[in-house]
């Protein structure tokens, strides 16, 4: 199949203004066009409600989807997904621990704890296997962050002051972006906005590794400039997506893959078509969360993980095949 | 004060001595290969002279300036490095792959029209304009290592460093790309290939560096140097020396000595 990364993102970008268009009229409550003027009181729910959580959905998506992209490229391995090694996990116990000590109230510690959860996770992956470039080692390093920090937010759970603590911290676990308002939005998007110039500064570099590390280092990459790209990049990307969201996984794993052999298997093609595509699969997964005929709303994270499960494991099992 | 040198280049590898003061001079226009004995040091000095590995003593100086002190990317510029494993990791086409090669000078605007046409060039001085826009996972191996030396080419260096270029090619392709390495050496560029057969060192180098146990044994044309005597101190083999048909020189090794 040729390549065309142009149409490609043509075809994305449309997909995305449709989808914002359904977004922002899905939901318990339909919207028609009539409702669209400032004097009809169904008004206030696109503008304070359906439109910051349409934003947040589109920023969310954007930036795991790209974060996706940028660690299959960095990890030059296909199964890489933020949420697989221990990153957005990082980020959840940062974020639970401020809900454990009540500090969520301050609308800015519980996004610092989360930011610094991150920062921490990819920093530890970075040190235990970065340097020497095995992806056994890193795939290794990320499953044992991902299952202590796991048990380390189980922990703060079982230890929990009060059950209202414990359910407030279980709930924001399963990722949803029910009730976001305007206030999240300008909490995410700058840190995203940072993420994306980070990740958008690796393209070349990462072009370059597609011949290995050898290869990419006698043409000119700097490996300690591009590692701290990608940690930051991820770690701002990632952070970001699960303060607004709590943890949603396999975006950053299906979205790379489906566009890939559309875009033609260079990373750099790869970042913002990979952003477009998160943005858009996350924003109909959240209409159709929320137009679901469901008593209380399915959960996001929940959704994802349904969708994303199954999609990994054909994956696997064709892996397997061509490697057979 | 042009071309490449080192000036005693020592390498310690976790306590082991890998090279111990190497002082090498190459040339521009010429090949030179790089034979000795598993664990002599070659793959090391190849990476010292890329740029990739710092050494413990002594300075790798590429005209006259300590590579350590130029920027990875002008250094790139100057130097292409084929290196051995040939990795792959995304299937690009021929095309795509090829123009990696301009890494070291593109700018922050993508591609110029000076990029295209190296690119271009790289791909007929090795024949694979046919397939430019093949799948690479769709090549033969002779056809894969020729678009891998395609991209190193599309940089134009002035040195072309090779670690074992030959290894897992059948003989006809083996032919072609030593064909390919004269005439980057015709045109201009200084190359340096790490070879394990000596024969093809015969064939094709103008010089012939013998390493032993991270130390020089020889340097000089292939005659002078691929003797019975600096042979057995180098490899501890007895060897038989002939002439092809066209005058160039081939070795057997027969036993083993001491």
């Amino acid at each position: 199949m040729r390549a065309h990364p142009f149409r490609l993102n043509l075809a994305l970008l449309l997909g995305l203004l449709l989808a914002i268009g359904l977004s922002l009229v899905a939901g318990k409550v339909w919207l028609p066009w009539d409702a669209w003027s400032a004097s009809d009181p169904r008004w206030l729910i696109i503008v304070e409600l359906r439109l910051p959580r349409t934003m947040l959905a589109l920023l969310v998506g954007a930036a795991l989807g790209l974060a996706g992209a940028a660690m299959q490229g960095y990890l030059r391995n296909p199964l890489a997904d933020p949420g697989l090694f221990g990153i957005s996990s990082g980020a959840a116990l940062g974020a639970v621990l401020s809900l454990f000590f009540g500090y969520a109230a301050s609308a800015f510690l519980l996004p610092l704890f989360a930011l610094t959860g991150a920062a921490v996770s990819m920093t530890l992956l970075a040190l235990l296997a970065g340097r020497s470039g095995s992806l056994i080692l890193f795939a290794l390093a990320g499953m044992m962050l991902s299952s202590v920090t796991g048990s380390m937010t189980a922990l703060a759970i079982s230890l929990a002051p009060t059950p209202f603590a414990a359910s407030e911290i279980v709930t924001w676990l399963m990722g949803a972006l029910t009730d976001r308002s305007w206030q999240d939005v300008r909490i995410a998007l700058p840190i995203i906005g940072l993420g994306v110039v980070s990740l958008a500064l690796t393209a070349r570099s990462l072009d370059a590794l597609t011949l290995g590390e050898q290869a990419a280092r006698s043409m000119g990459v700097d490996p300690r400039r591009l590692q701290l790209l990608i940690v930051l990049g991820v770690g701002l990307c990632v952070g970001a997506a699960v303060i607004s969201a709590g943890i949603i996984g396999f975006v950053g794993l299906m979205v790379p893959h489906i566009v890939r052999p559309l875009a033609g298997g260079r990373p750099s093609a790869l970042l913002l078509p990979s952003a477009l595509g998160g943005a858009l699969l996350l924003l109909l997964a959240d209409s159709l969360v929320r137009a679901a005929p469901t008593v209380s709303e399915l959960r996001l994270g929940i959704a994802m993980s349904m969708l994303g499960g199954p999609f990994f494991l054909a994956l696997l099992i064709h892996m397997r095949r061509s490697l057979a | 004060m042009t071309g490449l040198r080192t000036r005693g280049l020592s390498v310690r590898l976790g306590g082991a001595t890998v090279l111990d003061d190497v002082s090498l001079d190459f040339g521009h226009g010429r090949v030179t290969a790089v034979l000795g004995p598993n664990g002599a040091g070659k793959s090391s000095l190849l990476s010292c002279l890329a740029g990739l590995r710092r050494p413990d003593e002594g300075q790798v100086m590429l005209d006259g300036v300590p590579l350590t002190v130029l920027a990875p990317r002008a250094r790139a510029r100057s130097i292409g490095l084929l290196p051995q494993s040939g990795e792959v990791h995304w299937d690009v086409d021929v095309a795509t792959l090829v123009a990696l090669g301009r890494f070291p000078h593109r700018g922050r605007w993508g591609e110029t029209e000076e990029d295209r046409a190296a690119v271009t060039r790289a791909m007929a001085a090795t024949d694979v304009t046919r397939f430019a826009h093949r799948p690479v996972t769709r090549l033969s191996g002779g056809e894969r290592s020729r678009v891998l030396l395609a991209r190193v080419l599309a940089g134009e260096p002035e040195w072309l460093l090779a670690d074992e270029p030959l290894a897992s090619l059948d003989p006809a392709h083996q032919l072609d790309v030593l064909d390919r390495l004269r005439g980057v050496a015709a045109a201009g560029a200084g190359v340096i290939v790490v070879l394990h057969d000596l024969n093809q060192a015969a064939r094709v180098a103008d010089e012939v560096l013998l390493l032993r146990a991270g130390r020089v044994v020889a340097m000089g044309p292939p005659d002078d140097v691929l003797t019975e005597a600096l042979l057995a101190e180098t490899y501890g083999v007895a060897v038989d020396i002939g002439r092809t048909a066209d005058g160039c020189r081939f070795v057997i090794p027969v036993r083993r000595i001491g």
